[in-house]
């Protein structure tokens, strides 16, 4: 498991042969360099052991906030407030809403993990089930209890904004992509100066500028609520790398591939959406896995602006002065869930990228 | 007609003047809701209150601060606090992602073990919860002061900071400090002046001895102009420690934080570059029976640096954009001063357009800085 490699830009095909192997005794103390660096790591090693006895042996693992006393880790702290983590605010007697929700966005990510199913009516059925996302989150209609966003916490919204940024910032950096690479200079102009400007932004400046300036920019008649405005944020930094990713994409594309869809006759747009794209978008699934694991974690800067994501409910919960100050035990358990979901998503992106390496090296 | 709508030119041009027309259109329609979004609240516009008193405290800085100084050097305070925290911690990350590289790529087992470890939970956790989580540790685990954490001597963690040995600077400590620099430049050259051509234990060992002979220079010299240079160890008096050099909690959070976080991605970024470089040089130099790490040092690492460098730049920009993340822990980086001077002012524009200038400067000169860099490496290993 240590092994995992993740891709970087830099992936060569072959690997540099590693050295000779040589008995095990003679790799750890072989020479004075080794034998140091041994007792280096060991020396590391024994350094974890407060924490590892902070996190396991000195913890509490049952009863309330009063059998927290004392040194080690308050793991009972976690049992008590994991709806409040992952929930936030959401009514009680709603939170099977949210759950519905959680398994549906895992559902769909699941399914649309294999390359097979990536075509049209898959997009229609994302869609589709987005918006029985939003209903069931929002509610007013069918009967259900209406929860304004603000109400909105937890899992359920670091997920949705972690989808919804992705998928409105894909056709956005395609458009974008295709004009900073096109003939026109007008389209090269306007989608080079969005992408540097975005690109030279940190997002946390950007978030401000949606929360801020966005209820000023607009017609005051206009009201986008806090959760709308961070997800356009989201989006639009989003789009600005993929657009970059996609970018280079297009450029190891064959110059021969366009010139012959054009002597073909076949019309701008059929190109790029049958020819170009795949092709494209193929050549660069490393580096768009990479974009999609900063965006899961980019998230978590929503706290920020004061959206009530996993991250803002694991500190609001930390402060309930009946326990003895968890806030260590609380960002353990985020970073445990962001942990999971982003080796998962680098796990199976080495799977898709040797998958195409299979195809397309025989 | 007709001619005219299948003219490629013809229709580029109509549609470039769209696009064109259509952005004008939208900025005219964004800026008439603005003036008409300030009116309606009554926000003054305009930069002159950059030159008003700020009347808002900053906890720390490195340049020193006032609440009776204007809102235009609150900015510059801000902003000092940026690039001194993103030097800090591009330095260190660099120095431990280096580590941390070739740590993984070493053929020791325990080490290339711990080394992916590393990587793997650094990147794969966002930075703002790991500042948190520091930041957790260092206000709620670490004792208080008269139980402080003693790693190394002199330095101390405690509830209320990391304390450290600060530097005194007595009368005539600038005029030692110049002869003291200049003396360690003529030090390191004669070490390595000394040991030209020889191997590069013996070159370390040679640098390293002038550098000792340079250490006992300054003290004695220190000693003969009446200790102008001191060191003083922070002590415990009463409830705190007094004296010595101190860092927030808050500052060694963000510090810790970056510094772990960015140099997860570093050591990533100089693996790839090592893996990237072609398998015939590695065969080649162990057919001539060079050592692996006399490959690795002379060989291998030179011909990586070119392909380390751009990936590196963007790491290099985007620790400076994280910077911002200090917000989350309160230390008064820009972004935090941008925030607070919105609240106090509402000039919300004027403090969003200086934050954003501030940046996108950075930014271009970073890369510029990188792509001179960049033509150097290319052209000295070619």
């Amino acid at each position: 498991m240590t092994d995992i490699t993740f891709n970087t830009a830099a992936d060569a095909p072959q690997k540099p042969p590693r050295a000779k192997r040589k008995p095990l005794l003679k790799l750890l103390f072989g020479d004075l360099l080794s034998a140091f660096l041994t007792v280096l790591a060991v020396l590391i090693l024994l350094g974890l052991i407060p924490a590892f006895n902070w996190a396991v042996l000195d913890a509490h693992w049952v009863g309330g906030p009063a059998a927290c006393q004392g040194g080690g880790a308050c793991w009972t702290f976690i049992g008590a407030k994991a709806r409040l983590i992952l929930f936030g605010l959401y009514p009680p007697q709603a939170q099977w809403r949210a759950t519905i929700v959680i398994v549906l966005i895992v559902a769909m990510v699941l399914v649309s993990l294999s390359p097979k199913l990536w075509n049209a009516r898959l997009l229609l059925v994302w869609a589709l089930a987005i918006a029985a996302m939003l209903v069931l989150m929002g509610g007013g209609v069918l009967g259900l209890d209406y929860v304004p966003t603000s109400k909105w916490g937890g899992l359920p919204v670091t997920l949705l904004l972690a989808v919804l940024s992705l998928g409105l910032a894909f056709p956005l950096a395609v458009l974008l992509a295709l004009g900073r690479r096109g003939k026109l200079p007008a389209a090269r102009a306007i989608s080079f100066f969005v992408i540097e400007l975005v690109r030279g932004l940190p997002l946390v400046g950007l978030l401000f500028v949606a929360a801020i300036l966005l209820p000023l920019l607009l017609p005051p008649e206009w009201t986008v609520d806090k959760l709308g405005r961070t997800l356009a944020a989201l989006t639009i930094f989003a789009a600005a790398y993929l657009a970059e990713v996609i970018r280079g994409g297009l450029q190891g594309l064959d110059d021969g591939q366009i010139e012959a869809a054009e002597a073909l006759g076949i019309p701008y747009w059929k190109m790029i959406w049958h020819i170009v794209l795949p092709q494209a978008i193929q050549n660069v699934i490393p580096p768009l896995t990479n974009t999609a694991i900063v965006m899961i974690k980019n998230t978590s800067l929503v706290l920020i602006v004061g959206v009530f994501d996993m991250l803002s409910a694991a500190r609001s919960a930390s402060t309930d002065p009946a326990w003895p100050a968890p806030s260590t035990e609380a960002y353990l358990f985020v970073a445990a869930i962001y942990f999971i979901i982003c080796f998962s998503i680098s796990i199976y992106s080495r799977h898709l990228e040797q998958g195409v390496a299979a195809r397309t090296h025989g | 007609m007709l001619s005219l709508w299948y003219s490629q030119r013809a229709r580029s041009w109509a549609m470039q003047i769209a696009l064109l027309g259509g952005l004008v259109l939208f900025v005219w329609w964004l800026a008439g809701n603005t003036h008409e979004n300030l009116t309606e609240r009554g926000i003054r516009t305009g930069f002159d209150y950059l030159w008003r008193p700020a009347r808002f405290p900053i906890s720390e800085s490195i340049i020193r601060y006032d609440a009776s100084d204007s809102f235009f050097w609150a900015y510059v305070v801000g902003l000092a606090n940026t690039l001194w925290l993103s030097f800090l911690s591009i330095l260190l990350a660099t120095v431990l992602g280096l580590a941390v590289g070739l740590s993984r790529r070493s053929a020791h087992p325990l080490l290339s073990r711990f080394a992916g470890v590393y990587v793997t939970v650094l990147r794969n956790v966002p930075l703002i919860v790991q500042l948190l989580f520091w930041y957790a540790i260092a206000t709620s685990l670490f004792p208080v002061p008269r139980e402080a954490l003693n790693p190394l001597p002199g330095v101390f963690l405690s509830i209320r900071g990391v304390y450290a040995p600060a530097l005194t600077l007595g009368p005539g400590a600038s005029m030692l400090l110049i002869v003291a620099a200049i003396l360690l430049v003529i030090a390191i050259v004669a070490g390595f002046k000394l040991s030209a051509g020889k191997r590069l234990p013996v070159k370390a060992a040679s640098v390293g001895l002038s550098v000792c002979v340079w250490a006992g220079a300054v003290v004695w010299l220190s000693g003969m102009l009446g200790h102008p240079i001191g060191l003083e160890a922070p002590a415990l008096k009463g409830l705190n420690f007094r004296g010595g050099m101190v860092l927030s909690p808050e500052f060694a959070a963000i510090i810790t934080g970056l510094t772990i976080y960015t140099s997860a991605f570093i050591g990533e970024i100089i693996r790839g570059g090592i893996d990237a470089v072609e398998k015939g040089q590695w065969e080649g130099a162990r057919a001539l029976g060079l050592g692996e790490r006399h490959i690795m040092f002379r060989i291998i690492l030179p011909q990586a640096l070119r392909i380390i460098v751009p990936p590196m730049t963007s790491q290099y920009l985007s620790t400076v954009k994280n910077t911002t993340l200090a917000v989350a822990v309160g230390y008064p980086e820009l972004g935090l001063v941008v925030n607070t001077v919105i609240n106090q002012t509402g000039q919300a524009i004027e403090s969003i357009l200086i934050m954003l200038a501030v940046f996108l400067s950075i930014s271009l000169s970073v890369s510029a800085f990188m792509n001179w860099y960049n033509a150097r490496v290319a052209l000295v290993v070619r």
